[in-house]
């Protein structure tokens, strides 16, 4: 390797052992005399459970144990919480249900688990938990959300009166009313922002193991945020004291947010492993997978834009019922509200907004935050209303734009955000020009002449990232602080090891992250180890999310990197005999500045150490700790152009352009922000195009394999055309703003919006499946022909 | 996966007597649909028959003016033989669109043919090209074989040993793919036979499996075009309909998948 510093395109370091078939999953973990766990799951949506069984299964060869809710509650284990508050507009507390990790009265959505085996072999605990004999009551079950609010509607909870879980509003509905009645224009739109599959590669797993003359537990696991997993598991859940509960998140292969949250399967392996005296494994099925990790977005919003005569936004109205699902997961409820409605004023400057949000719940798998988490549906719906309304008032979709855009920052919206920094013209300039978007009449001709509709779409999208500063979320309801905290740690050889409360399942940060002490000190990547992911090894950390790594994990880096320079340079003043202000850090050097006198990094490392000659009063070691709590969220900016061509026989939509202009703010490593890039804007291609959890009227989910759940292919996407233009982010002291899920929130609208261009017809839901874009072809022919 | 037991049968007259003792066996050709739907515990034989390693069940040999594929040959190797491409140009490009390359390369001719997956392509070109079916025990003309969805004509200890394909003056498939599965939503084979009869079968589409298009060969018979078929469409009351397509959906990519077909074949 090299000195690769920032803004170097350093190849990974972690991908050797990820493209060798070396990489360390929850899977490959062992530990002596392990079980295997196998869930019982309800196939009913909702029902009551009137008895179960287990004689049948225990006497099956291996079988350890079946255990039922019954013994989870009997054993004091907790139920699963939600860590976000959020108040009615009246004031009144959201209204959660019970959520236990195995249910042991009423099922609430198909593939809920009401028992657990343990057997020697995985598939003996399968072939036992299929003879476990459970008897439902069946009950009337709810999918859809707006029927979920319907007077007589089957109801969940009986904390939750009419599946309400709380009915939010955010802004200034007097001034937004106003604003509508001066309106010279006002654009409506009901949207639908479809319920996805997070599909990480790998899916969910747990390894837990009990050492009873300790009274200590570990717990390998798929996790995001390993830290919150044993601090939920143990000051909520009950399963085991803080100090005895050591929980690693070892290489895990993506999770897109489905692994921040603590679900009832690693919870139960836990709880088991002391109860059957084994460790215990469990490992998802990719059926489980579809079932019971959480789902995301699931949105159904109207929307009003008020203009003025000069086409000046004046106001913007909306109103959306958010399907929470069965159950209140660990972030439900900060999703649809302070992580979407917070960003409904988009690029633009709009005096007044208003909306409100219900939250509902319907017999269908939980939904928490998936990539982008709440903004990529405050985006769709802005960037669906800019363009529809730009095309109602006979602008073009640009001009319209730019003619709101904000200019001046900080900008104070009237839904608690206020933008610090960003340039929303460069990015749409910048789009445009490498989008050839003066060409494109050009260019839907000659598609013409194919038989081939061609149509172009824009979205400027915003995003609030580096979750968050912790009084600001703590003052909204958060449960937690959002801050991050790092160890910088010196051996006295010089090389460095990195402890962050940040953990990588794909983002990089083993590259990334020594690249910033690259740069500091001028040594080799190689000499930098990043640990992460084990909380007997790494102080506490809050995880990775909301792409926060870079703007608050890397700042905690950059404030313990701080001290460690600091105390090296005293140090490397006191061998020198110099003044600590002369001594310059190059090259992996520390230098007396005008002078030829220097030490190497090791040298001052090793003096650290020997402790022989420091400064009078000066502690041995080189070992540095920082906790970093952002002063604001960063908005990462930036402008999507799709240009799309449509098969009007099949409906086939084919994505022949796109082109990202994104504002990330200060970049480390550009290979890893594009990569960052395609994948969030593959996944948000999949979700406009492809993508759809899909329930039939009883609750069974239809999409719960691959032959029906459509993700993205390589053949699905263009190669796309990216560029960066950085405005630095004022707030954190590297200049970040995030990239990780930009991708996946300006995509979507940007698709529809081609689609809908090239058909010249606007009723368009996600995702835009041959059939639903055929459909619209053919009533627009019809249309025209009469 | 449930506890099975795997045999490789030596030769087709083994495979058959494994399975006719087997209590509830199935033949394992590539296992590119049993064996997901094993490992789904949605399938529980008691004994698998391996038949890839019978020699005389595989491989492509010239046939009169057509050819005879074995059973056990891979769709891979269809769509890349020399004497496929050149005669039944269809049904090599047929082979060649089959889910992916691993599939391909696992995947056989006999397994697709005797599951009868509704979604199946190879299903489409046995009819189109009117070909018969060699089991250990008869010839089976191929519409006799395919009886419905996922029901052959096979017997319980009978297996299938190879495919014998007439020559053909014409033949190309079209074929749209469900975007999640890729197997066909809608999958046209046409094909004008030596004597100059025309046939045109549908796959992926139909209720019951592959059915002809009786309308379009009269069509195409009189006037071999694309704008011959551009017209006819089949009764969507007999096609399949999922969230993925409703029948009236299918109904249009019959007739649009004929048309480029048609088209293909030239």
């Amino acid at each position: 390797m090299a000195v690769e510093g920032i803004g170097a395109r350093a190849l990974r370091k972690e991908d050797k052992r990820f493209i060798t078939g070396k990489g360390k999953y929850t899977d490959d973990m062992t530990m002596p005399g392990m079980g295997y766990a196998a869930f019982v799951r309800s196939p009913h949506a909702h029902a009551k459970v009137t008895g179960i069984d287990a004689a049948a299964a225990l006497a099956m060869p291996g079988v350890d144990a079946v255990l039922t809710g019954d013994q989870l509650v009997g054993d004091g284990i907790g139920n699963l919480i939600c860590g976000w508050m959020i108040h009615s507009k009246d004031g009144t507390p959201m209204k959660m249900g019970g959520w236990r990790a195995l249910e042991p009265e009423i099922v609430r959505h198909v593939g809920q688990a009401v028992a657990v085996v343990i057997a020697d072999t995985q598939a003996q605990a399968r072939d036992a938990a299929d003879a476990v004999v459970v008897d439902y009551e069946e009950l009337d079950a709810v999918v859809d959300p707006l029927d979920a609010l319907k007077d007589g509607a089957p109801q969940l909870h009986p904390e939750a009166e009419g599946n309400l879980i709380f009915d939010w509003e955010i802004g200034d509905e007097a001034a937004t009313n106003e604003a509508f009645e001066k309106a010279a224009h006002v654009t409506k739109m009901e949207i639908h922002n479809n319920r996805l599959v997070p599909n990480p590669m790998e899916p969910r797993a747990a390894l837990a193991g009990y050492d009873d003359a300790e009274e200590h537990y570990t717990l390998y696991t798929t996790s995001q945020n390993p830290h919150v997993a044993r601090l939920v598991l143990s000051a909520f859940y009950a399963v085991a004291p803080e100090h005895k509960l050591r929980v690693i998140a070892p290489d895990v292969g993506g999770g897109f947010g489905s692994k921040i949250y603590i679900y009832p399967e690693e919870m139960v392996c836990l709880w088991a492993s002391k109860r059957v005296g084994r460790p215990v494994k469990w490992v998802s099925d990719r059926t489980e997978a579809f079932l019971t990790d959480a789902h995301g977005r699931d949105h159904r919003s109207e929307a009003e834009l008020a203009l003025d005569a000069d086409n000046k936004i004046l106001g913007f109205r909306v109103k959306t019922v958010a399907n929470i699902g069965a159950y209140m997961s660990l972030f439900s409820s900060s999703v649809p509200t302070y992580l979407y409605a917070t960003l409904l004023s988009g690029q633009y400057d709009i005096p007044a907004i208003h909306a409100n949000v219900k939250a509902v719940y319907t017999n269908t798998t939980p939904v928490d935050a998936y990539r982008g988490a709440g903004r990529p549906e405050a985006t769709y719906l802005v960037e669906r209303m800019m363009e529809t309304a730009s095309r109602e008032v006979g602008l073009s979709p640009a001009e319209f734009r730019r003619k709101n855009f904000i200019r001046a920052f900080p900008h104070q919206t009237p839904v608690i955000m206020c933008y610090d920094a960003g340039d929303y013209d460069a990015t749409l300039d910048a789009a445009l020009k490498a989008a050839d978007y003066d060409g494109f009449a050009a260019r839907k001709a000659e598609a013409a002449s194919r038989g081939k509709l061609r149509g172009i779409g824009l979205s400027c999208y915003i995003e609030a990232c580096g979750i968050a500063p912790s009084a600001a979320v703590g003052s909204l309801g958060a449960g937690v602080g959002l801050w991050e905290s790092a160890e910088v740690r010196v051996n006295p050889v010089g090389t460095i090891e990195v402890l962050t409360g940040s953990h990588s399942h794909g983002q990089g940060h083993e590259t990334t992250f020594a690249q910033l002490i690259s740069e500091r000190f001028g040594l080799d990547t190689d000499s930098v180890s990043i640990v992460h992911g084990d909380t007997d090894k790494v102080q506490f950390g809050m995880g990775t999310y909301g792409s926060r790594s870079g703007a608050v994990g890397m700042s905690a880096i950059v404030k313990a990197l701080d001290k460690v320079e600091s105390k090296a340079k005293k140090i490397a003043a006191h061998l020198m005999e110099a003044a600590e202000g002369d001594i310059q850090i190059e090259g992996g050097e520390l230098k007396v500045a005008g002078t030829d006198k220097k030490l190497t990094f090791t040298e001052v490392a090793l003096a650290a150490y020997t402790a022989h000659n420091l400064p009078e009063g000066m502690e041995p070691g080189l070992k540095e700790g920082a906790f970093y709590d952002p002063t604001n969220f960063t908005f990462p900016a930036g402008t999507y152009v799709c240009e799309v061509e449509i098969d009007p026989e099949t409906g086939k939509t084919e994505i022949v352009n796109f082109t990202a202009a994104d504002d990330f703010g200060k970049i480390i490593n550009p290979m890893i922000v594009e990569g960052q890039v395609h994948g969030g804007i593959t996944q948000g291609i999949g979700q406009a195009l492809l993508e759809n959890a899909a329930y039939d009227e009883g609750g069974q989910l239809l999409t719960a394999s691959y032959m029906d759940y459509t993700m993205p292919r390589a053949d699905d996407v263009p190669s796309y055309q990216l560029s960066t233009h950085v405005t630095e982010c004022p707030g954190n002291p590297l200049g970040m703003k995030g990239c990780g899920e930009a991708g996946a929130l300006g995509s979507p609208p940007a698709v529809i919006n081609a689609i809908t261009d090239a058909l010249g017809a606007n009723a368009l839901t996600m995702p835009a499946t041959p059939e639903r874009v055929w459909a619209l072809a053919q009533s627009g022919m019809k249309q025209a022909a009469e | 996966m449930y506890e099975t037991t795997y045999h490789r049968a030596g030769s087709a007259a083994e495979a058959a007597d494994l399975l006719a003792k087997a209590d509830d066996g199935k033949i394992l050709g590539g296992g590119q649909t049993l064996l997901p739907t094993m490992k789904q515990r949605l399938a529980a034989p008691s004994d698998l028959v391996d038949v890839t390693q019978i020699a005389e069940m595989k491989g492509i040999c010239a046939d009169g003016e057509g050819v005879a594929i074995g059973a056990a040959t891979t769709h891979a190797e269809v769509a890349s033989n020399h004497l496929v491409k050149s005669k039944l140009p269809g049904l090599a490009s047929l082979a060649g669109g089959i889910g992916d390359p691993a599939v391909r390369h696992m995947g056989t001719i006999g397994g697709s043919i005797a599951n009868n997956d509704p979604a199946a392509d190879y299903p489409s070109a046995l009819v189109a090209l009117g070909a018969t079916v060699v089991t250990n025990k008869r010839e089976l003309s191929s519409e006799d074989f395919f009886t419905g969805m996922f029901e052959t004509a096979l017997e319980e200890d009978e297996v299938v040993q190879s495919v014998k394909f007439p020559g053909a003056q014409k033949s190309a498939y079209a074929k749209y793919p469900n975007p999640a599965s890729r197997y066909a939503m809608a999958g046209v084979f046409v094909a004008q036979g030596s004597d100059g009869a025309v046939k045109v079968a549908v796959t992926g589409a139909g209720q019951d499996g592959v059915f002809r298009m009786n309308d379009m060969e009269a069509a195409l018979g009189s006037n071999w075009s694309a704008d011959a078929v551009s017209g006819i469409a089949p009764n969507a009351d007999d096609l399949l309909s999922d969230l993925h397509g409703s029948a009236a959906y299918r109904a249009n990519l019959v007739t649009v998948m004929a048309k480029r077909a048609v088209a293909a074949a030239g």
